[in-house]
Protein backbone atom coordinates (compact mmCIF):
# COMPACT_ATOMS: atom_id res chain seq x y z
CA UNK A 1 0.00 0.00 0.00
CA UNK A 2 1.68 3.03 -1.14
CA UNK A 3 0.92 6.23 1.13
CA UNK A 4 3.43 8.71 -0.86
CA UNK A 5 5.37 11.55 1.35
CA UNK A 6 4.46 14.49 -0.35
CA UNK A 7 1.31 14.60 -0.25
CA UNK A 8 -1.49 15.37 3.43
CA UNK A 9 -3.79 13.32 4.40
CA UNK A 10 -7.65 12.95 6.60
CA UNK A 11 -8.96 10.49 8.69
CA UNK A 12 -11.63 9.59 6.07
CA UNK A 13 -9.11 8.17 3.62
CA UNK A 14 -8.41 11.31 1.40
CA UNK A 15 -5.44 12.32 -0.08
CA UNK A 16 -4.73 16.11 -0.66
CA UNK A 17 -1.94 18.39 -2.91
CA UNK A 18 -1.19 21.49 -2.33
CA UNK A 19 -0.08 23.69 -4.84
CA UNK A 20 -0.65 27.58 -4.07
CA UNK A 21 -4.16 28.11 -2.87
CA UNK A 22 -5.35 25.35 -5.07
CA UNK A 23 -5.26 21.92 -3.31
CA UNK A 24 -5.98 18.37 -5.40
CA UNK A 25 -8.20 15.99 -3.58
CA UNK A 26 -8.60 12.13 -4.22
CA UNK A 27 -8.95 8.89 -2.05
CA UNK A 28 -6.00 6.75 -0.74
CA UNK A 29 -4.85 3.65 -2.25
CA UNK A 30 -5.93 2.11 1.53
CA UNK A 31 -9.63 3.79 0.88
CA UNK A 32 -9.64 2.38 -3.13
CA UNK A 33 -8.38 -0.97 -2.07
CA UNK A 34 -11.26 -1.04 0.67
CA UNK A 35 -13.45 -0.48 -1.68
CA UNK A 36 -12.90 -2.92 -3.92
CA UNK A 37 -13.78 -1.79 -7.65
CA UNK A 38 -14.89 1.53 -8.38
CA UNK A 39 -17.69 1.86 -10.70
CA UNK A 40 -18.90 5.61 -10.70
CA UNK A 41 -17.76 8.99 -9.11
CA UNK A 42 -20.91 11.35 -8.77
CA UNK A 43 -19.59 15.12 -8.01
CA UNK A 44 -22.31 17.45 -8.47
CA UNK A 45 -20.38 20.40 -6.26
CA UNK A 46 -18.58 22.17 -9.42
CA UNK A 47 -18.38 26.09 -8.05
CA UNK A 48 -20.15 25.37 -5.06
CA UNK A 49 -18.84 26.57 -1.87
CA UNK A 50 -18.57 24.27 0.77
CA UNK A 51 -17.44 24.22 4.59
CA UNK A 52 -14.48 21.78 6.02
CA UNK A 53 -16.15 17.79 6.22
CA UNK A 54 -19.42 19.02 4.21
CA UNK A 55 -19.90 16.18 1.26
CA UNK A 56 -18.52 16.87 -1.74
CA UNK A 57 -19.43 14.16 -3.63
CA UNK A 58 -19.81 9.96 -3.42
CA UNK A 59 -17.65 7.03 -4.54
CA UNK A 60 -19.76 3.62 -5.62
CA UNK A 61 -18.08 0.89 -5.53
CA UNK A 62 -19.86 -2.54 -6.51
CA UNK A 63 -20.39 -3.69 -3.38
CA UNK A 64 -21.09 -0.01 -1.10
CA UNK A 65 -20.92 3.84 -1.34
CA UNK A 66 -19.02 5.93 0.28
CA UNK A 67 -19.11 9.85 0.78
CA UNK A 68 -16.79 12.26 -0.16
CA UNK A 69 -15.48 15.11 1.97
CA UNK A 70 -14.07 18.11 1.95
CA UNK A 71 -10.65 18.21 3.27
CA UNK A 72 -10.63 22.07 3.07
CA UNK A 73 -13.00 24.75 2.98
CA UNK A 74 -12.96 26.33 -0.78
CA UNK A 75 -14.84 26.20 -3.32
CA UNK A 76 -15.08 23.17 -5.63
CA UNK A 77 -13.19 24.21 -8.66
CA UNK A 78 -12.65 21.74 -11.06
CA UNK A 79 -14.33 17.74 -11.18
CA UNK A 80 -12.07 15.21 -13.03
CA UNK A 81 -14.74 14.53 -15.60
CA UNK A 82 -12.40 11.69 -16.99
CA UNK A 83 -13.36 9.51 -13.97
CA UNK A 84 -16.92 9.56 -16.13
CA UNK A 85 -15.50 7.01 -18.17
CA UNK A 86 -12.87 5.12 -16.63
CA UNK A 87 -13.59 5.37 -12.62
CA UNK A 88 -11.37 2.67 -12.66
CA UNK A 89 -8.40 4.79 -12.72
CA UNK A 90 -8.59 5.30 -9.10
CA UNK A 91 -8.37 1.76 -8.59
CA UNK A 92 -5.24 1.76 -10.81
CA UNK A 93 -4.00 4.99 -10.19
CA UNK A 94 -5.45 6.75 -6.64
CA UNK A 95 -2.90 9.36 -6.42
CA UNK A 96 -2.33 10.56 -10.14
CA UNK A 97 -4.90 10.15 -12.98
CA UNK A 98 -7.31 9.40 -10.17
CA UNK A 99 -7.46 12.36 -8.36
CA UNK A 100 -11.41 13.58 -8.05
CA UNK A 101 -11.26 17.38 -7.38
CA UNK A 102 -9.57 20.60 -7.31
CA UNK A 103 -10.71 23.05 -3.99
CA UNK A 104 -9.97 26.52 -3.97
CA UNK A 105 -9.47 27.15 -0.27
CA UNK A 106 -10.22 29.63 2.13
CA UNK A 107 -8.48 28.83 5.13
CA UNK A 108 -4.25 28.28 4.82
CA UNK A 109 -4.64 27.55 8.69
CA UNK A 110 -6.52 24.42 7.56
CA UNK A 111 -3.76 23.03 5.56
CA UNK A 112 -1.70 22.36 9.46
CA UNK A 113 -4.65 19.80 10.42
CA UNK A 114 -3.90 17.46 7.62
CA UNK A 115 -1.84 14.55 8.71
CA UNK A 116 1.47 14.25 7.41
CA UNK A 117 2.39 10.83 5.90
CA UNK A 118 3.77 9.61 8.69
CA UNK A 119 0.24 10.40 10.87
CA UNK A 120 -1.72 8.57 7.96
CA UNK A 121 0.13 6.10 8.01
CA UNK A 122 -0.61 5.59 11.87
CA UNK A 123 -4.13 5.56 10.80
CA UNK A 124 -4.25 3.11 8.76
CA UNK A 125 -2.17 0.76 10.45
CA UNK A 126 -3.46 1.28 13.93
CA UNK B 1 -15.55 -16.65 14.60
CA UNK B 2 -15.30 -19.97 12.61
CA UNK B 3 -12.72 -20.56 10.07
CA UNK B 4 -13.78 -22.98 6.78
CA UNK B 5 -11.10 -25.92 6.34
CA UNK B 6 -9.70 -23.48 3.88
CA UNK B 7 -9.30 -20.03 5.75
CA UNK B 8 -5.62 -19.73 5.64
CA UNK B 9 -5.35 -20.93 1.73
CA UNK B 10 -7.91 -17.62 1.32
CA UNK B 11 -5.37 -15.37 3.26
CA UNK B 12 -2.23 -16.97 1.45
CA UNK B 13 -3.67 -16.43 -1.65
CA UNK B 14 -3.98 -12.58 -0.29
CA UNK B 15 -7.63 -12.38 -0.34
CA UNK B 16 -9.49 -9.86 1.66
CA UNK B 17 -11.31 -11.59 4.65
CA UNK B 18 -14.60 -10.58 6.23
CA UNK B 19 -16.58 -12.24 8.53
CA UNK B 20 -20.19 -13.80 7.41
CA UNK B 21 -22.37 -15.72 9.26
CA UNK B 22 -20.06 -15.97 11.71
CA UNK B 23 -16.95 -17.54 9.61
CA UNK B 24 -14.21 -16.01 8.39
CA UNK B 25 -14.90 -15.68 4.76
CA UNK B 26 -12.94 -14.50 1.52
CA UNK B 27 -14.90 -11.60 0.50
CA UNK B 28 -12.71 -11.03 -2.96
CA UNK B 29 -9.02 -11.91 -4.33
CA UNK B 30 -8.47 -9.83 -7.30
CA UNK B 31 -11.54 -7.77 -7.75
CA UNK B 32 -15.41 -8.66 -7.94
CA UNK B 33 -15.41 -7.60 -11.60
CA UNK B 34 -12.37 -9.45 -13.04
CA UNK B 35 -14.14 -12.37 -10.51
CA UNK B 36 -17.35 -12.18 -11.90
CA UNK B 37 -15.68 -12.09 -15.39
CA UNK B 38 -14.29 -15.18 -15.01
CA UNK B 39 -17.17 -16.89 -13.87
CA UNK B 40 -19.17 -15.99 -16.88
CA UNK B 41 -16.79 -16.74 -19.24
CA UNK B 42 -14.68 -19.59 -17.39
CA UNK B 43 -14.22 -21.06 -14.26
CA UNK B 44 -13.78 -20.20 -10.78
CA UNK B 45 -14.07 -21.75 -7.46
CA UNK B 46 -16.16 -20.89 -4.30
CA UNK B 47 -15.26 -21.48 -1.05
CA UNK B 48 -18.78 -21.72 0.34
CA UNK B 49 -18.03 -24.40 3.42
CA UNK B 50 -20.04 -22.26 5.40
CA UNK B 51 -23.33 -23.64 4.34
CA UNK B 52 -24.81 -25.92 6.71
CA UNK B 53 -26.06 -29.80 5.97
CA UNK B 54 -28.04 -31.45 7.71
CA UNK B 55 -29.06 -35.42 7.05
CA UNK B 56 -32.42 -36.70 7.61
CA UNK B 57 -32.61 -40.63 7.70
CA UNK B 58 -34.84 -42.89 8.27
CA UNK B 59 -38.16 -44.69 7.38
CA UNK B 60 -40.09 -41.00 8.05
CA UNK B 61 -37.52 -39.13 6.94
CA UNK B 62 -39.83 -38.16 3.49
CA UNK B 63 -42.81 -36.83 6.17
CA UNK B 64 -40.94 -34.51 7.85
CA UNK B 65 -39.40 -33.01 4.34
CA UNK B 66 -42.62 -32.82 3.50
CA UNK B 67 -44.24 -31.41 6.48
CA UNK B 68 -41.60 -28.19 6.97
CA UNK B 69 -40.81 -27.42 2.97
CA UNK B 70 -42.56 -26.00 0.40
CA UNK B 71 -41.81 -27.74 -2.46
CA UNK B 72 -42.85 -31.48 -2.93
CA UNK B 73 -40.22 -33.63 -2.19
CA UNK B 74 -42.14 -36.96 -3.27
CA UNK B 75 -41.37 -35.91 -7.30
CA UNK B 76 -37.59 -36.89 -6.00
CA UNK B 77 -35.85 -39.58 -6.99
CA UNK B 78 -32.56 -41.21 -6.45
CA UNK B 79 -29.55 -38.81 -7.32
CA UNK B 80 -31.92 -35.68 -7.77
CA UNK B 81 -31.92 -32.40 -5.80
CA UNK B 82 -34.50 -30.13 -5.49
CA UNK B 83 -34.91 -25.87 -4.58
CA UNK B 84 -37.52 -25.55 -1.40
CA UNK B 85 -38.57 -23.20 1.43
CA UNK B 86 -39.38 -23.83 4.52
CA UNK B 87 -42.63 -21.33 4.99
CA UNK B 88 -42.89 -19.95 8.78
CA UNK B 89 -46.51 -19.80 10.82
CA UNK B 90 -46.91 -16.57 9.71
CA UNK B 91 -46.71 -16.40 6.17
CA UNK B 92 -42.97 -15.56 6.26
CA UNK B 93 -39.68 -17.88 5.54
CA UNK B 94 -37.89 -19.98 7.74
CA UNK B 95 -34.90 -20.20 5.11
CA UNK B 96 -34.88 -21.49 1.43
CA UNK B 97 -32.53 -25.04 1.03
CA UNK B 98 -31.71 -27.58 -1.44
CA UNK B 99 -32.93 -30.96 -0.37
CA UNK B 100 -31.25 -33.93 -2.25
CA UNK B 101 -32.39 -37.53 -2.04
CA UNK B 102 -29.93 -40.53 -1.76
CA UNK B 103 -32.85 -43.39 -1.64
CA UNK B 104 -35.97 -43.00 0.00
CA UNK B 105 -34.74 -42.94 3.35
CA UNK B 106 -31.54 -40.71 3.13
CA UNK B 107 -31.76 -36.74 2.49
CA UNK B 108 -29.18 -34.29 3.06
CA UNK B 109 -30.87 -30.71 3.24
CA UNK B 110 -28.71 -27.68 2.75
CA UNK B 111 -29.34 -24.26 4.05
CA UNK B 112 -27.84 -20.72 4.88
CA UNK B 113 -24.73 -20.79 7.50
CA UNK B 114 -26.89 -17.69 9.02
CA UNK B 115 -29.78 -19.65 9.50
CA UNK B 116 -27.98 -23.16 10.73
CA UNK B 117 -29.19 -22.78 14.46
CA UNK B 118 -32.98 -21.80 13.49
CA UNK B 119 -33.41 -24.40 10.91
CA UNK B 120 -32.15 -26.84 13.15
CA UNK B 121 -34.44 -25.91 16.23
CA UNK B 122 -37.11 -25.42 13.68
CA UNK B 123 -37.13 -28.85 11.99
CA UNK B 124 -36.21 -30.44 15.42
CA UNK B 125 -39.79 -28.94 16.90
CA UNK B 126 -41.68 -30.22 13.80
CA UNK B 127 -40.06 -33.97 14.20
CA UNK B 128 -42.86 -35.41 15.99
CA UNK B 129 -42.34 -38.27 13.69
CA UNK B 130 -38.60 -39.19 15.13
CA UNK B 131 -37.19 -38.93 12.16
CA UNK B 132 -33.52 -39.25 12.79
CA UNK B 133 -31.53 -36.00 12.21
CA UNK B 134 -27.55 -34.93 12.55
CA UNK B 135 -26.05 -31.74 11.87
CA UNK B 136 -23.22 -32.32 9.27
CA UNK B 137 -22.05 -28.67 9.51
CA UNK B 138 -19.20 -28.85 11.15
CA UNK B 139 -17.81 -31.71 8.99
CA UNK B 140 -18.61 -30.83 5.30
CA UNK B 141 -16.46 -28.63 2.86
CA UNK B 142 -18.43 -27.25 0.03
CA UNK B 143 -16.85 -26.10 -2.97
CA UNK B 144 -19.10 -24.39 -6.19
CA UNK B 145 -16.71 -25.08 -9.35
CA UNK B 146 -18.99 -22.44 -11.91
CA UNK B 147 -18.68 -21.44 -15.16
CA UNK B 148 -19.40 -22.67 -18.30
CA UNK B 149 -15.56 -24.40 -18.89
CA UNK B 150 -16.07 -26.23 -15.28
CA UNK B 151 -17.17 -30.04 -16.50
CA UNK B 152 -14.18 -29.72 -18.98
CA UNK B 153 -11.75 -28.14 -16.61
CA UNK B 154 -12.87 -30.53 -14.60
CA UNK B 155 -13.24 -33.74 -15.99
CA UNK B 156 -9.71 -35.24 -15.41
CA UNK B 157 -10.40 -36.03 -11.45
CA UNK B 158 -12.95 -38.11 -11.73
CA UNK B 159 -14.49 -40.92 -14.15
CA UNK B 160 -18.20 -39.66 -13.75
CA UNK B 161 -18.81 -38.14 -17.03
CA UNK B 162 -19.24 -34.53 -15.92
CA UNK B 163 -21.02 -33.42 -18.67
CA UNK B 164 -23.89 -35.77 -18.54
CA UNK B 165 -24.91 -34.81 -14.85
CA UNK B 166 -28.15 -32.51 -15.55
CA UNK B 167 -29.03 -29.65 -13.77
CA UNK B 168 -30.06 -30.22 -10.37
CA UNK B 169 -28.91 -33.66 -10.31
CA UNK B 170 -25.83 -35.02 -8.76
CA UNK B 171 -23.62 -37.93 -8.56
CA UNK B 172 -21.56 -39.44 -5.42
CA UNK B 173 -18.11 -41.22 -6.78
CA UNK B 174 -14.41 -40.52 -6.26
CA UNK B 175 -13.28 -37.02 -7.43
CA UNK B 176 -9.25 -35.89 -7.15
CA UNK B 177 -8.51 -38.90 -5.72
CA UNK B 178 -10.98 -38.64 -2.63
CA UNK B 179 -13.92 -41.54 -2.34
CA UNK B 180 -17.89 -40.55 -1.68
CA UNK B 181 -17.73 -36.90 -3.13
CA UNK B 182 -20.89 -35.26 -4.00
CA UNK B 183 -20.64 -33.90 -7.44
CA UNK B 184 -24.01 -31.78 -7.28
CA UNK B 185 -25.18 -29.85 -10.91
CA UNK B 186 -26.04 -26.95 -8.54
CA UNK B 187 -24.99 -23.81 -8.17
CA UNK B 188 -25.60 -20.14 -7.10
CA UNK B 189 -24.41 -18.04 -10.24
CA UNK B 190 -26.09 -18.85 -13.41
CA UNK B 191 -23.49 -20.00 -15.35
CA UNK B 192 -23.37 -23.68 -14.86
CA UNK B 193 -21.15 -25.41 -13.41
CA UNK B 194 -20.81 -27.94 -10.15
CA UNK B 195 -21.13 -27.96 -6.71
CA UNK B 196 -18.87 -30.62 -4.76
CA UNK B 197 -19.25 -31.54 -0.93
CA UNK B 198 -16.63 -33.35 0.82
CA UNK B 199 -15.32 -33.94 4.63
CA UNK B 200 -13.13 -31.15 5.58
CA UNK B 201 -10.30 -33.34 6.13
CA UNK B 202 -10.25 -33.92 2.34
CA UNK B 203 -11.20 -30.15 1.21
CA UNK B 204 -7.72 -28.98 1.14
CA UNK B 205 -6.45 -31.69 -1.10
CA UNK B 206 -9.53 -31.36 -3.31
CA UNK B 207 -9.20 -27.43 -3.56
CA UNK B 208 -5.08 -27.94 -4.88
CA UNK B 209 -6.24 -30.76 -7.43
CA UNK B 210 -9.06 -28.23 -8.52
CA UNK B 211 -6.69 -25.52 -9.48
CA UNK B 212 -4.07 -28.06 -10.63
CA UNK B 213 -6.85 -29.40 -13.11
CA UNK B 214 -7.92 -25.93 -14.27
CA UNK B 215 -5.16 -24.09 -14.89
CA UNK B 216 -5.13 -24.72 -18.41
CA UNK B 217 -8.55 -23.14 -18.23
CA UNK B 218 -7.64 -20.13 -16.32
CA UNK B 219 -9.34 -21.19 -12.97
CA UNK B 220 -9.40 -18.85 -10.42
CA UNK B 221 -10.78 -18.31 -7.09
CA UNK B 222 -13.81 -16.22 -5.92
CA UNK B 223 -15.23 -14.45 -3.34
CA UNK B 224 -18.69 -13.43 -1.68
CA UNK B 225 -18.77 -10.23 -3.40
CA UNK B 226 -18.70 -11.68 -7.22
CA UNK B 227 -20.88 -14.57 -5.65
CA UNK B 228 -23.79 -11.64 -5.20
CA UNK B 229 -23.61 -10.16 -8.14
CA UNK B 230 -23.31 -13.30 -9.55
CA UNK B 231 -26.85 -14.38 -8.14
CA UNK B 232 -28.60 -11.08 -8.61
CA UNK B 233 -27.92 -10.77 -12.05
CA UNK B 234 -29.91 -14.05 -12.11
CA UNK B 235 -32.65 -12.53 -9.49
CA UNK B 236 -31.89 -15.59 -7.32
CA UNK B 237 -32.72 -14.33 -3.96
CA UNK B 238 -30.93 -14.32 -1.10
CA UNK B 239 -32.23 -15.25 2.17
CA UNK B 240 -32.15 -12.13 4.73
CA UNK B 241 -31.70 -9.35 1.70
CA UNK B 242 -35.02 -10.52 -0.55
CA UNK B 243 -36.60 -13.23 1.81
CA UNK B 244 -36.91 -13.58 5.74
CA UNK B 245 -39.18 -14.07 8.20
CA UNK B 246 -41.69 -11.67 7.37
CA UNK B 247 -41.58 -12.75 3.10
CA UNK B 248 -43.59 -15.10 1.67
CA UNK B 249 -42.57 -17.38 -0.93
CA UNK B 250 -45.66 -16.39 -2.97
CA UNK B 251 -44.45 -12.70 -2.98
CA UNK B 252 -41.29 -13.41 -3.40
CA UNK B 253 -41.74 -15.08 -6.78
CA UNK B 254 -41.71 -18.42 -5.12
CA UNK B 255 -44.47 -19.77 -6.02
CA UNK B 256 -43.49 -22.29 -8.29
CA UNK B 257 -41.64 -24.31 -5.62
CA UNK B 258 -44.38 -23.56 -3.18
CA UNK B 259 -46.56 -26.91 -4.46
CA UNK B 260 -50.09 -27.42 -2.94
CA UNK B 261 -50.40 -30.92 -3.95
CA UNK B 262 -49.55 -31.79 -0.13
CA UNK B 263 -49.93 -29.85 3.10
CA UNK B 264 -47.17 -28.36 4.74
CA UNK B 265 -46.55 -25.72 7.47
CA UNK B 266 -48.98 -22.94 6.77
CA UNK B 267 -49.82 -24.44 3.42
CA UNK B 268 -53.69 -23.50 3.99
CA UNK B 269 -52.62 -19.86 4.15
CA UNK B 270 -50.24 -19.62 1.33
CA UNK B 271 -52.88 -20.97 -0.79
CA UNK B 272 -55.25 -18.58 0.01
CA UNK B 273 -52.66 -15.64 -0.84
CA UNK B 274 -51.87 -17.52 -4.27
CA UNK B 275 -55.62 -17.27 -5.25
CA UNK B 276 -56.33 -14.14 -4.54
CA UNK B 277 -53.36 -12.81 -5.45
CA UNK B 278 -50.32 -11.13 -2.83
CA UNK B 279 -50.65 -7.32 -2.54
CA UNK B 280 -46.62 -6.77 -3.12
CA UNK B 281 -44.77 -8.23 -5.35
CA UNK B 282 -40.73 -8.83 -5.22
CA UNK B 283 -39.38 -7.78 -8.97
CA UNK B 284 -35.97 -7.30 -10.60
CA UNK B 285 -35.85 -3.72 -11.93
CA UNK B 286 -32.79 -2.03 -14.01
CA UNK B 287 -32.35 1.84 -13.34
CA UNK B 288 -32.75 4.31 -16.62
CA UNK B 289 -30.03 6.31 -15.76
CA UNK B 290 -26.65 6.19 -14.04
CA UNK B 291 -26.37 5.22 -10.51
CA UNK B 292 -26.84 2.09 -8.59
CA UNK B 293 -29.53 0.93 -6.03
CA UNK B 294 -28.47 -0.27 -2.66
CA UNK B 295 -30.39 -2.53 -0.42
CA UNK B 296 -32.61 -0.44 2.37
CA UNK B 297 -33.11 2.13 -0.26
CA UNK B 298 -36.27 3.10 -1.05
CA UNK B 299 -38.74 2.93 -4.03
CA UNK B 300 -41.05 5.27 -4.80
CA UNK B 301 -43.98 7.42 -6.45
CA UNK B 302 -44.14 9.83 -9.00
CA UNK B 303 -44.83 11.84 -6.18
CA UNK B 304 -41.90 11.18 -3.79
CA UNK B 305 -44.36 8.06 -2.09
CA UNK B 306 -42.66 5.48 -0.88
CA UNK B 307 -44.05 2.06 -2.21
CA UNK B 308 -41.90 -0.13 -1.62
CA UNK B 309 -37.98 -1.02 -0.71
CA UNK B 310 -35.07 -2.45 -2.95
CA UNK B 311 -33.90 -5.97 -0.82
CA UNK B 312 -30.61 -6.00 -3.06
CA UNK B 313 -28.88 -3.75 -5.63
CA UNK B 314 -25.27 -3.49 -7.07
CA UNK B 315 -23.87 -2.29 -10.10
CA UNK B 316 -24.51 -5.21 -12.89
CA UNK B 317 -21.08 -6.32 -13.98
CA UNK B 318 -22.17 -7.69 -17.07
CA UNK B 319 -24.62 -5.23 -18.49
CA UNK B 320 -22.68 -2.43 -16.83
CA UNK B 321 -25.99 -0.81 -15.14
CA UNK B 322 -27.90 -0.43 -12.06
CA UNK B 323 -30.07 -3.29 -11.08
CA UNK B 324 -31.69 -4.57 -8.52
CA UNK B 325 -34.58 -6.21 -6.30
CA UNK B 326 -37.10 -4.90 -4.50
CA UNK B 327 -40.64 -5.28 -3.48
CA UNK B 328 -43.49 -2.96 -4.91
CA UNK B 329 -47.39 -3.21 -5.00
CA UNK B 330 -48.68 -5.89 -7.27
CA UNK B 331 -49.98 -3.17 -9.18
CA UNK B 332 -46.84 -2.07 -10.48
CA UNK B 333 -45.20 -4.91 -10.53
CA UNK B 334 -45.63 -5.87 -14.14
CA UNK B 335 -42.01 -6.12 -16.82
CA UNK B 336 -42.41 -2.53 -17.87
CA UNK B 337 -43.87 -0.81 -15.29
CA UNK B 338 -41.90 2.67 -13.79
CA UNK B 339 -41.01 3.02 -11.13
CA UNK B 340 -38.66 5.60 -8.75
CA UNK B 341 -35.36 3.92 -6.35
CA UNK B 342 -34.50 7.15 -4.31
CA UNK B 343 -30.75 7.42 -4.50
CA UNK B 344 -29.72 9.49 -1.54
CA UNK B 345 -31.42 13.01 -2.80
CA UNK B 346 -32.50 12.11 -6.41
CA UNK B 347 -35.21 9.97 -7.04
CA UNK B 348 -33.54 7.54 -9.97
CA UNK B 349 -36.06 6.92 -12.64
CA UNK B 350 -36.36 2.58 -13.28
CA UNK B 351 -38.10 -0.12 -15.28
CA UNK B 352 -39.79 -3.05 -13.80
CA UNK B 353 -38.34 -6.18 -15.90
CA UNK B 354 -38.35 -10.01 -16.58
CA UNK B 355 -35.76 -11.66 -14.99
CA UNK B 356 -33.25 -12.97 -15.35
CA UNK B 357 -31.51 -9.54 -15.66
CA UNK B 358 -28.25 -11.39 -17.44
CA UNK B 359 -29.38 -13.73 -19.98
CA UNK B 360 -26.26 -15.16 -20.91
Amino acid sequence: MKIPKDLKYTNDHEWVKIEGDVATVGITDFAQGELGDIVYVEVETVDETLEREEVFGTVEAVKTVSDLFAPLSGEIIEFNESLEDEPEKVNTDPYGEGWMVKIRFSDASEVDDLLSAEEYTEVVEG
Amino acid sequence: MKNTALSSTHIALNAKMVPFAGYNMPVSYEGVNAEHETVRKSVGVFDVSHMGEFLITGEHALELIQKISSNDASKLVDGKAQYSCMPNNNGGIVDDLIIYRFNEEKYLLVVNASNIEKDWNWISQHNTMNATMRDLSDEYSLLAIQGPKAAEAMQSLTDVDLSAIKFYTFEVAPFAGVENVIISATGYTGSGGFEIYCKNEDAQKIWDKVFEAGADFGIKPIGLAARDTLRLEMGYCLYGNDIDDTTSPIEAGLGWITKFTKDFINSEALKEQKEQGPKRKLVGFELDERGIPRQGYDIVDDNGKVIGVVTSGTMSPSLEKGIGLGYVPTEVAAPGSKINIQVRKKALPATVVKLPFYKG
